[in-house]
């Protein structure tokens, strides 16, 4: 269970968002909308880690995520607005290496098997800098089709992907949340999904 | 997974010849110009050898020290990085050695080629050699450091230089000691024993200074 507590996020003189709380159970979705600026993106990278807050605690399982430190990171996804997909490697060396980096390391065969689930077969030779915009989200978002973490956190995973590969990630989503995952996301686009719970975090 | 890290960024140099050509083609140059303007008078360049290979190397050195976590920085990999469970520390001692693979060792390979322009005896080429060679993973480690601190700022590549420079001291004197005292028929074993007592203490305390510096960049 990850449980926010009065978060505060202060970016120099601006104060983002306050007085924020939430809790999210196994198999539970949240989705954290507002408008461009509102401090989304911000309360991701809070929530994985990435930064800390500048008052309030995060607790995964009661514990506070940063002295869970590695055992946290080892349990989460994130996925932010850069997929972290090298321009010079091709979809699978991307894939391979990005798995590897989760601590999830897994074979040439496996590998292009997630390309295949996501839409990239007989694209997985190809470096990356010659795929299209979505095929490169496609790239990032195959990761979560072999990670084996409990909590996605997803900043715009919808972003540049056409209807059909929406589709497919909000039945990957939705695959996490039947087994008991929780997913965090973003995005502006609506989307029906169905979960336990579903909770709607709004920042303005 | 310092080998997937290693892996990945030879690979990447593979791709990207021209980054990797450019850092020693910096050091042949800079090395070749200097009998150039000096003048062939051979006492002069053998005694100035060892300062000019060692300067170049930790200048060529130094100018592919932004290139080492910017472009992961750019692409969103050095955020997966920090989220990684595997210890930071790691991962950064991963780049660090790369690093000197792809720019370390080919000036090391380079440097008894460019030595014969000086005229410098065999036994002089073969300790600037390994003085090069104990010394130049040094700079990849603490300039690891170096970059980490700058990454991402404005005019990094001005502040990288004077953040490291200073640290990269002491490797130029006892490299360059190395060769001076081999080519006096001295004892060079004492700069070799420090030499490799700096590479010990930066594999030790390097990627521990450089993942927190990382964490502090990033965040």
């Amino acid at each position: 269970m990850l449980t926010a507590r009065n978060l505060e996020c202060i970016r120099g003189e601006h104060k983002l968002f306050s007085n924020i709380f939430f809790s999210v159970n196994p198999g539970e979705l949240m989705f954290v909308g507002g408008p461009n600026g509102s401090g989304k993106t911000s309360l991701l990278r809070l929530l994985c880690g990435l930064s800390s807050p500048d008052s309030g605690e995060i607790l995964w399982n009661g514990m506070d995520i940063r002295d869970l430190d590695g055992d946290y990171r080892g349990m989460m996804t994130y996925l932010g607005h850069l997929g972290g997909i090298k321009d010079d490697l091709t979809a699978l060396e991307n894939l391979r290496i990005s798995c590897a980096l989760a601590d999830c390391e897994i074979d040439e065969n496996q590998a292009a098997d997630a390309l295949g689930q996501i839409g990239l077969a007989g694209r997985e030779m190809l470096p990356a800098k010659v795929l299209s915009q979505g095929q490169r989200r496609r790239v990032a978002l195959a990761r979560l089709l072999v990670v084996q973490t409990r909590l996605w956190i997803l900043d715009e995973p919808l972003t540049a992907l056409d209807t059909a590969a929406v589709k497919l990630i909000k039945e990957i989503l939705e695959h996490n949340l039947s087994k008991g995952g929780m997913v965090i996301m973003t995005t502006h686009q609506e989307i029906v999904m169905t979960a336990a719970a579903v909770h709607h975090l709004t920042l303005s | 997974m310092i080998w997937w890290i290693v892996k990945r960024d030879l690979l990447l140099a593979m791709r990207r010849r021209s980054d990797v050509l450019t850092t020693l083609f910096f050091f042949i140059i800079v090395v070749s110009l200097f009998p150039l303007g000096v003048g062939p008078e051979p006492s002069i360049l053998r005694t100035m050898a060892s300062g000019v290979v060692w300067v170049a190397a930790l200048l060529a050195s130094m100018l592919s020290l932004g290139r080492m976590f910017s472009s992961d920085y750019a692409d969103g990999t050095l955020e997966q990085m920090l989220l990684s469970p595997v210890s930071l520390a790691a991962l950064v001692t991963g780049k660090a050695i790369s690093h000197w693979l792809v720019t370390g060792v080919p000036l090391v390979l380079m440097a008894p080629v460019l030595g014969i322009q000086y005229d410098l005896a065999g036994d002089a080429l073969l300790v600037l050699t390994l003085s090069l060679l104990l010394g130049t993973p040094v700079l990849s480690l603490i300039g690891a450091i170096g970059a980490a601190l700058t990454l991402g700022l404005r005019g990094g590549g001005v502040l990288v230089s004077i953040l490291v420079l200073p640290l990269y001291i002491p490797v130029l004197i006892f490299g360059t000691g190395a060769v001076e005292a081999s080519s006096a028929g001295m004892e060079f074993g004492a700069h070799f024993s420090i030499l490799g007592a700096l590479l010990l203490v930066s594999i030790v305390f390097s990627p521990w200074a450089t993942a927190a510096s990382l964490r502090i960049s990033m965040s």
